[in-house]
């Protein structure tokens, strides 16, 4: 893949390799106190998420999913970063309120469907703000 | 069109109404600009959710808000917490982690009533004293109520969550967006209900089930129902609602000729008037309450009514059903959880101190589902609640019957699980 520009939903910086998931999961329920998936009905259950930019369509589920999202960011387990292709207010929620209390600054993007297409699983990528520009670039 | 705010809103985001408001304006313009709101909106009051304890985070949340010295500025009700005020010894403590719950549940709770908001520690605030009006904007959290203030009181509230709710009392504003917004209100799915007999229409049990039908049909859109009682009660409307946001994500349902914006079914749909009509047949509904009927066992453990939180009507039902019957089974707990006021209520009509004689035991302040209450080795329990029976077999590992109130009280009496598996005929 080439450089691509996204669109900043939280501010940050990142780098880190790619956990790109099949189907949404939903933090609440879904992402256990050790930064793994626990929901037994996803298909990548036991996939850690911890330093990874976690890639998925969209958000999914309880909106008390920003309790766990600023609880792993606080433990420092938390993905290096999250690409959407649209904005989701529970997970930014969780990052707005973890970067408010814990100075812990996990940028949120989102992209178009053709470069989230793009993406794959286990690269490396670097995530930089340019305003509310995103620069997601190979790293 | 970027987030506009008017003179005030950059005043309070500058840090002129201090640094709680200043925190909470920031994440209210942030969340209005990820969801591409053009604007702020006056909100009258605010349910807050977050006082159910599920980690350090909400707690460093709440007091980082208290030791700013943030105060709510709208009246501001609260969700149950994780633990009962009033009869803390209903809450288990014999593990960690029932420990650690119970302390942060309890401080937690504490910094809520710091930051301002009214004790009223229920998840049904319209059954309140005072309760928004049709076309007011509210910033609600809690599915049930969100869903409830949407579609029977006609007030505007969109699905807020923890963190957003607090800072939306503090700040006194919400983003402009979603269920705010006339075009986001209208009907998208029929459900049809008038196949329905009488009797299926006058079991109470019927409507939890016609939200969890609802909820897995419409998912996050707004679901229409036709063929309902005109007169059909508030308790009714607060069933299906509760379940249609546990099994979807509804915010918002109508009722042909109830529910304030649908006097006609043409009015409810606006310009989604081709939208799919499902049939609901009595077939349907017992196939539904099969598929939420996990039990398998013949003993029961524990009756489990109140979720959301009992009205006084239903405690009377409850009353009726049970005093002057036969005695509760040995072995059968019997919970009926409701809020501080309902319960005041109902005591001075004299309903509570003949059903806790009984063995009924009211939990107040929290439920029977989110927190450590069912005793150790529970197996089985029965519900008139679709939202209990939905969450509790994951949540808990119990096996559930979603049952009428006669089914719960009758098996309770016998200590065995009692229902008709083809009550809908």
């Amino acid at each position: 893949m080439s450089a691509m520009t996204g669109w900043r939903v939280t501010s940050g910086n990142a780098e880190g390799p790619v956990l790109k998931l099949s189907e949404p999961v939903s933090f609440w329920g879904g992402i256990g106190p050790d930064g793994r998936i626990i929901d037994v009905h996803h298909p990548q259950h036991g996939a850690e998420v911890t330093g990874r930019i976690l890639v998925m369509r969209s958000g999914r589920g309880s909106s008390s999913g920003t309790y766990v999202l600023a609880e792993l960011l606080r433990l420092g387990i938390a993905p290096a970063g999250i690409i959407l292709t649209e904005p989701d207010g529970i997970i930014a929620t969780g990052a707005l309120v973890a970067a408010e209390l814990y100075d812990v600054h996990m940028p949120i993007v989102t992209v178009s469907e053709q470069d989230y297409a793009a993406i794959e699983d286990g690269v490396t990528l670097s995530i930089d703000m340019d305003g509310d520009d995103a620069i997601i670039a190979l790293g | 069109m970027p987030l506009s705010l008017d003179d005030d809103e950059r005043a309070m985001l500058a840090g002129e109404q201090g640094p709680a408001a200043a925190l909470s304006m920031r994440i209210i313009t942030e969340l209005g600009r990820i969801r591409g709101a053009e604007r702020l909106v006056d909100i009258d009051s605010v349910h807050i959710d977050g006082c159910i304890f599920y980690g350090q985070a909400g707690l460093d949340f709440a007091q980082r808000l208290v030791a700013l010295g943030g105060k709510v500025r709208v009246p501001t009700t609260v969700n149950v917490g994780s633990v009962d005020l009033i009869h803390p010894h209903l809450i288990l403590q014999n593990t960690d982690y029932e420990k650690w719950v119970a302390q942060g549940g309890r401080d937690l709770m504490q910094a809520y009533v710091d930051l301002g908001c009214r004790q009223t520690w229920t998840c049904a605030p319209y059954q309140l004293d005072s309760r928004p009006g049709v076309g007011r904007h509210i910033a609600w959290a809690e599915s049930n109520a969100i869903v409830f203030a949407n579609s029977v009181l006609g007030a505007r509230t969109d699905r807020y969550g923890d963190f957003v709710d607090i800072a939306a009392a503090i700040t006194g504003k919400a983003p402009c967006g979603g269920l705010h917004l006339d075009s986001e209100r209208h009907g998208d799915v029929v459900l049809d209900c008038s196949g329905l007999s009488a009797d299926a229409l006058a079991q109470d049990v019927t409507y939890p089930i016609l939200g969890y039908l609802s909820g897995a049909i419409a998912g996050t859109s707004n679901p229409v129902f036709v063929g309902l009682p005109a007169d059909v009660s508030e308790d009714r409307l607060k069933a299906v609602g509760a379940a249609a946001a546990s099994s979807g994500g509804v915010a918002l349902f109508h009722v042909v000729g109830r529910t304030p914006e649908a006097p006609t079914l043409e009015a409810a749909l606006g310009p989604n008037a081709g939208a799919p009509v499902h049939h609901i047949t009595a077939q349907r509904l017992n196939a539904a309450r099969q598929e939420l009927s996990t039990a398998r066992e013949e003993r029961l453990d524990a009756v489990s009514l109140g979720t959301p939180h009992a009205s006084v009507d239903e405690i009377a039902e409850a009353y009726d059903a049970i005093v002057g019957g036969p005695p509760l089974a040995e072995g059968v707990a019997f919970y009926i959880s409701t809020g501080r006021s309902v319960f005041a209520e109902a005591e001075r009509r004299g309903l509570i101190a003949p059903l806790e004689a009984w063995g009924v035991m009211f939990v107040l302040d929290t439920c029977t589902y989110v927190t450590s209450i069912l005793r150790p080795g529970t197996r089985t329990v029965m519900t008139n609640s679709g939202k209990w029976a939905h969450y509790a077999p994951g949540n808990m590992g119990v096996d559930v019957v979603l049952a009428t109130l006669e089914e719960c009280v009758q098996s309770a009496t016998t200590g065995r699980v009692t229902w008709d598996r083809d009550l809908f005929r």
